[in-house]
């Protein structure tokens, strides 16, 4: 795999803290993600990896430390949260389609609404991305006639659509039926092609390994591990992510019985 | 066939009497309703907000509007106003404005469940694409709702309509208070048509509500 020239740095992230009330999620974590760069968030379930994700779109305060984004602050409360919104796309685990509007609507309704572009230029935009998710078909269609995977492939270009700087995906194939994720992925994959910036949850391996430039390994609030995903992969430096890598495995059992039943 | 004295209603202005009577039960109810709606809706959205103070105050009202029969709140609305405050409202009009305070208040409650039952992540998909607050609820939040207030708005016009009944007692002169006049009136020549009468009413009422029911069946198919 290429290494990449790095280039500045789009998302600073300064330690940070957040807890729900005497529970820290978040315990003062720091990470930066440079441009075009593609960073996978692993780590056992309660690690913080979605809350991370939801402060970087200040969709939860923070208790300390600050998030900037080209340099400015991201906050709930500031002033210009929309605008910065705005350069962060998100795409979230639960189908977040916007049941009452077309699939084309759910993706004009943003840039137009929001970015006030032209309903012209945003849907001929639209389109072709639809195209290239393969659902170009399926622009008049309404969420409820969709699948899982279709949905979240609408997910995706509604989010591509408004221009965003960064992408993040929430656990996005973590409620889909097995046949349903590959789809998803390789949307994925064509974007990280693409040389987008992405912040990545998710639980599938296979698909972690081969997208990230880097694996960052979360447990307890903190980063344990910020490595390459081969090194991450077959040399963790950590118990704890040599552990929970080992969920992943599975020992042939039907070979050597029946020992002791 | 019994005879339900039913000859009775083409004697004289009586069926023009009922139709008279029936418009003014509508004229009070559609007025109400006509203000309650908006209202309703305003204050709906008030409840499902955040504001505590705002909250507790449309808490009491909802409250004290929901406890109340119908009926004390128009002999409140009509005889305690004269006795409190010396006003001298029309029946009418009192009634109007009973079924206004009750019309908003319920409507208030419809609206408030329908949008606190839009999921959290409809708020966060929308602020996540850089939507503002007011953008959420224009476009994203009250769409939806007003597809899951549909049957239960219209359920609550219905509603309004049928309690019209109640105002006789206050001395309005609606379609029950005309019926009644007729059957007494006849009561010598025609002893049955207090049957007739009666089912001419319900034939009436049920006239004046199935359109609507009608209207939201069809918005219903329609939105789903």
């Amino acid at each position: 795999m290429a290494v990449k020239i790095l280039a500045e740095t789009l998302l600073s992230i300064e330690h940070i803290t957040k807890s729900f009330g005497d529970n820290t999620v978040l315990d003062d974590l720091s990470l930066a993600v440079h441009k075009g760069e593609v960073i996978v968030v692993v780590g056992p379930s309660g690690c913080g990896k979605s809350t991370l994700l939801r402060c970087i779109n200040a969709l939860e305060p923070i208790q300390a430390g600050e998030i900037r984004l080209d340099g400015e602050i991201i906050e709930p409360n500031s002033k210009n949260i929309t605008e910065l919104r705005q350069k962060v796309g998100m795409v979230f685990q639960s189908y977040d389609l916007f049941p009452h509007l077309s699939v084309l609507d759910n993706i004009l309704l943003a840039p137009c609404k929001v970015q006030k572009r032209a309903k012209a230029e945003v849907t001929a935009e639209a389109m072709t991305l639809l195209e290239r998710v393969g659902l170009k078909d399926k622009a008049k269609s309404f969420p409820r006639e969709l699948s899982g995977g279709q949905k979240q492939r609408v997910a995706i270009v509604r989010a591509l659509c408004m221009h965003p700087e960064m992408l993040l995906f929430d656990e996005v194939t973590a409620a889909l039926d097995p046949e349903m994720v590959r789809e998803v992925l390789d949307v994925i994959l064509q974007l990280a092609a693409q040389g987008r910036t992405m912040l990545i949850v998710t639980h599938e391996m296979q698909f972690a390994r081969a997208i990230a430039d880097r694996v960052i390994f979360l447990d307890g609030g903190k980063i344990l591990e910020d490595a390459p995903p081969e090194e991450f992969f077959t040399n963790p430096k950590t118990d704890r992510a040599r552990q929970f890598l080992h969920i992943f495995e599975f020992e042939a059992v039907k070979h050597h019985e029946p020992q002791e039943l | 066939m019994p005879d339900l004295g039913l000859n009775v209603l083409l004697q004289g202005k009586n069926m023009a009497r009922l139709l008279g009577g029936l418009w003014v039960a509508l004229r009070i109810s559609l007025i109400a309703v006509v203000i309650s709606i908006p209202l309703g809706i305003l204050l709906g959205i008030l409840m499902a907000g955040k504001n505590p103070v705002i909250k507790a105050i449309l808490r009491v009202y909802l409250e004290f509007i929901r406890i109340m029969p119908q009926m004390v709140l128009l002999f409140l609305g009509f005889f305690g106003t004269t006795r409190a405050f010396g006003w001298d409202l029309s029946a009418e009009f009192a009634a109007i404005i009973v079924f206004t305070l009750w019309g908003t208040a319920e409507m208030s409650d419809l609206v408030r469940g329908a949008i606190i039952s839009i999921p959290k992540h409809q708020y966060e998909s929308s602020q996540a694409l850089g939507l503002s607050k007011r953008q959420t609820y224009l476009y994203v939040i009250l769409p939806q709702a007003t597809r899951r207030l549909i049957p239960l708005s219209i359920n609550l016009i219905t509603r309004m309509i049928k309690t019209t009944s109640l105002v006789l007692m206050i001395g309005v002169v609606e379609v029950l208070k005309v019926a009644q006049q007729i059957i007494e009136a006849n009561r010598m020549v025609s002893p049955n048509a207090a049957f007739g009468i009666y089912l001419t009413v319900f034939v009436l009422y049920f006239l004046a509500c199935w359109p609507i029911s009608l209207l939201a069946r069809h918005l219903e198919k329609k939105w789903r």
